[in-house]
């Protein structure tokens, strides 16, 4: 079943482009990795595939099942203060806030879908410790099950193991896989690191100026464009 | 020489002495005295009443606007009511129809697309300073006959006296206005939390930021308005701040921190008004006092904390 799709589609900010000729389709199930250099407008396309944005010219389109407002998102280096005070509990629930309406309290139903999602991601014992006391990896969490209670299958995360430790960056991918896999929410899902991509992803979207590649993860080994990227990717590390 | 500054020093001695001495006498006159108060003018339980949900409100919205960084917005806010009551005075109009729909217009101007529209930092510094010049400027060009020109200005500028000779009509208004403030944070709290703690994520998931935005808008300035009665144009910012940085010291959850500012908030307000009465000493300026002493008392409690914790 698809659920989005993207057609030619142009983003970037005041009508001049940072990435054009964008175009790919996500189905109910995919693993969707999005590849590119920095600055190539990975979370300009994150930002306008979420409504944050419009697009520069092109076509979005929105499968019936999905609405527009049922994707969770996990943001790039949240600008959340240091000093906010708000308790793991609060940050969760407040995922579930597009299906309340104008109800001034939550629902049961809605503190069962926090329940469940902490539970699920092992953070119910940080349920009333204060968000800004947390690790990185246990923020992340947090953030993850927030944006899961606001969607019943799409995720959208812009690059969420940036600044984590090893350790923890292999236990959030191996989380995200498990959500993937065993839950079967659709992810999409920026990332910087290219093996990880390789290693989760069942597609893999190139953004960068000139020519994208939209594709499996196997033709995007295969591709011209794929060995180039992983070939620099390769010597980066080294 | 030397015997000059001597008597200087003893004569500021003695002064200091003497506001002891009263104050002594008037902390032994206090029963008596807000006895006297109470039972004889109504107006000092109005002023109460006034004083109970100015506070709250403003300590409701004061949590927004810290964690919001919008603090400046509030200040800048004040002095643009100060320019408008300066304009309602001259015409001899009722203060509140001028100054709440220019506040209002303002206050939705500055914070209409949230953070990133902003005018920065120095516009509102801009815009604030130049109310308050203006104002003052065209209240001295225009009311050249008013003998107690500088007496309204100091009112405006500091709160009145006339928080203890409230009409009821004021009350009304007040408690009005309020009310319409406390249920807007009781009913969309949920909401008003998810647009201050991550905006994009509010927006991307449905919540409609730019019409909660507008919202706090519209009851930042409403609340600067009918501050205004209780400590004056200058000293709003602490009324809005202080309670917002007291019960961010001592709590961790955001339903913590919005009930207990509410508390602190009153307390501080009725503290100060009683005090006030006590000393005749001016309201607003007494409450304020009161508000940092109660700041200074959650830095050292978080103090303790912290250092019991090590
Ligand atoms: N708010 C903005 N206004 C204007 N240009 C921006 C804005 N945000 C990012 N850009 C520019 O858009 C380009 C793409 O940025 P971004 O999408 O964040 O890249 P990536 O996520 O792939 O590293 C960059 O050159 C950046 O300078
Ligand atoms: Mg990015």
């Amino acid at each position: 079943m698809e659920l989005l799709r993207f057609e030619d589609v142009a983003v970037g900010y005041e009508g001049k482009p940072v990435a054009e000729h964008l175009s790919f389709a996500v189905h109910a199930g995919d693993y969707l990795c999005i590849v590119g250099e920095n600055g190539a407008g990975k979370s300009t396309l994150m930002k306008t595939l979420l409504s944050l944005q419009t697009p520069l010219s092109g076509k979005i389109t929105y499968a019936g099942a999905l609405k527009k407002n049922e994707i969770g998102y996990l943001p790039q280096q949240t600008e959340i203060q240091r000093d906010f005070p708000a308790t793991v509990r609060e940050v969760v629930l407040s995922g579930c806030l597009n299906r309340s309406g104008l109800r001034p309290f939550y629902s049961g139903a809605q503190k069962q879908t926090a329940k469940k999602w902490m539970e699920r991601l092992d953070i119910t014992k940080l349920q009333s410790k204060s968000y800004r006391a947390l690790s990185g990896g246990q923020q992340q969490r947090v953030l993850l099950a927030r944006a899961l209670c606001a969607t019943k299958s799409v995720i959208v995360l812009d690059e969420p193991v940036a600044g984590l430790d090893p350790l923890v960056t292999a236990d959030l991918y191996a989380l995200i896989g498990r959500l993937n896999k065993e839950d079967g929410i659709t992810i999409i899902m920026v990332s910087h690191d290219l093996s990880a991509a390789l290693t989760y992803a069942d597609h893999i979207l190139q953004v960068s100026r000139g020519s994208n590649f939209f594709g499996t993860t196997e033709d995007y080994r295969a591709s011209e464009l794929g060995k180039l990227f992983i070939g620099k990717a390769g010597d980066s590390d080294a | 020489m030397l015997n000059a500054h001597d008597t200087t020093v003893s004569s500021a001695l003695e002064n200091i002495r003497s506001v002891f001495q009263s104050m002594g006498v008037a902390l032994e006159a206090a029963p008596a005295k807000l006895d006297a108060y109470f039972t004889q003018f109504k107006f000092v339980k109005f002023a109460l009443i006034v004083a109970i949900l100015i506070a709250l409100c403003a300590a409701l919205l004061g949590v927004t606007l810290v964690l919001k960084r919008y603090s400046m917005i509030g200040d800048g806010l004040s002095h643009v009511a100060f320019g408008a009551m300066t304009v309602a005075m001259i015409f001899s109009l009722t203060p509140v129809y001028i100054s709440m729909p220019v506040t209002v217009l303002t206050a939705v101007l500055l914070l209409r697309g949230g953070k990133r529209k902003l005018g920065g930092d120095s516009a509102i510094a801009m815009l604030s300073v130049s109310s308050l010049a203006l104002g003052y400027l065209l209240l001295n060009l225009f009311s050249g006959s008013s003998s107690n020109l500088s007496g309204d200005v100091c009112s405006i500028l500091f709160g009145s006296t006339s928080i203890l000779t409230l009409r009821e009509s004021d009350v009304i208004l007040c408690a009005t206005l309020a009310a319409v403030v406390i249920f807007v944070y009781i009913f969309f709290h949920n909401q008003i939390f998810a647009v201050t703690f991550d905006e994009d994520f509010a927006k991307a998931t449905g919540t409609k930021v730019t019409a909660y935005h507008l919202l706090i808008a519209v009851i930042t300035a409403v609340v600067i308005v009918i501050s205004m009665n209780l400590v004056g144009a200058l000293l709003i910012s602490a009324l809005i701040v202080f309670p917002a940085l007291c019960a961010m010291r001592l709590f961790r959850s955001f339903r913590g921190v919005i009930i207990s500012a509410a508390i602190i908030s009153v307390f501080c307000a009725v503290f100060g008004i009683l005090l006030a009465i006590i000393f005749s000493t001016p309201v607003g300026s007494t409450i304020v006092a009161a508000d940092l002493l109660a700041f200074v008392i959650c830095i050292i409690i978080d103090a303790i904390k912290r250092g019991t914790k090590r």
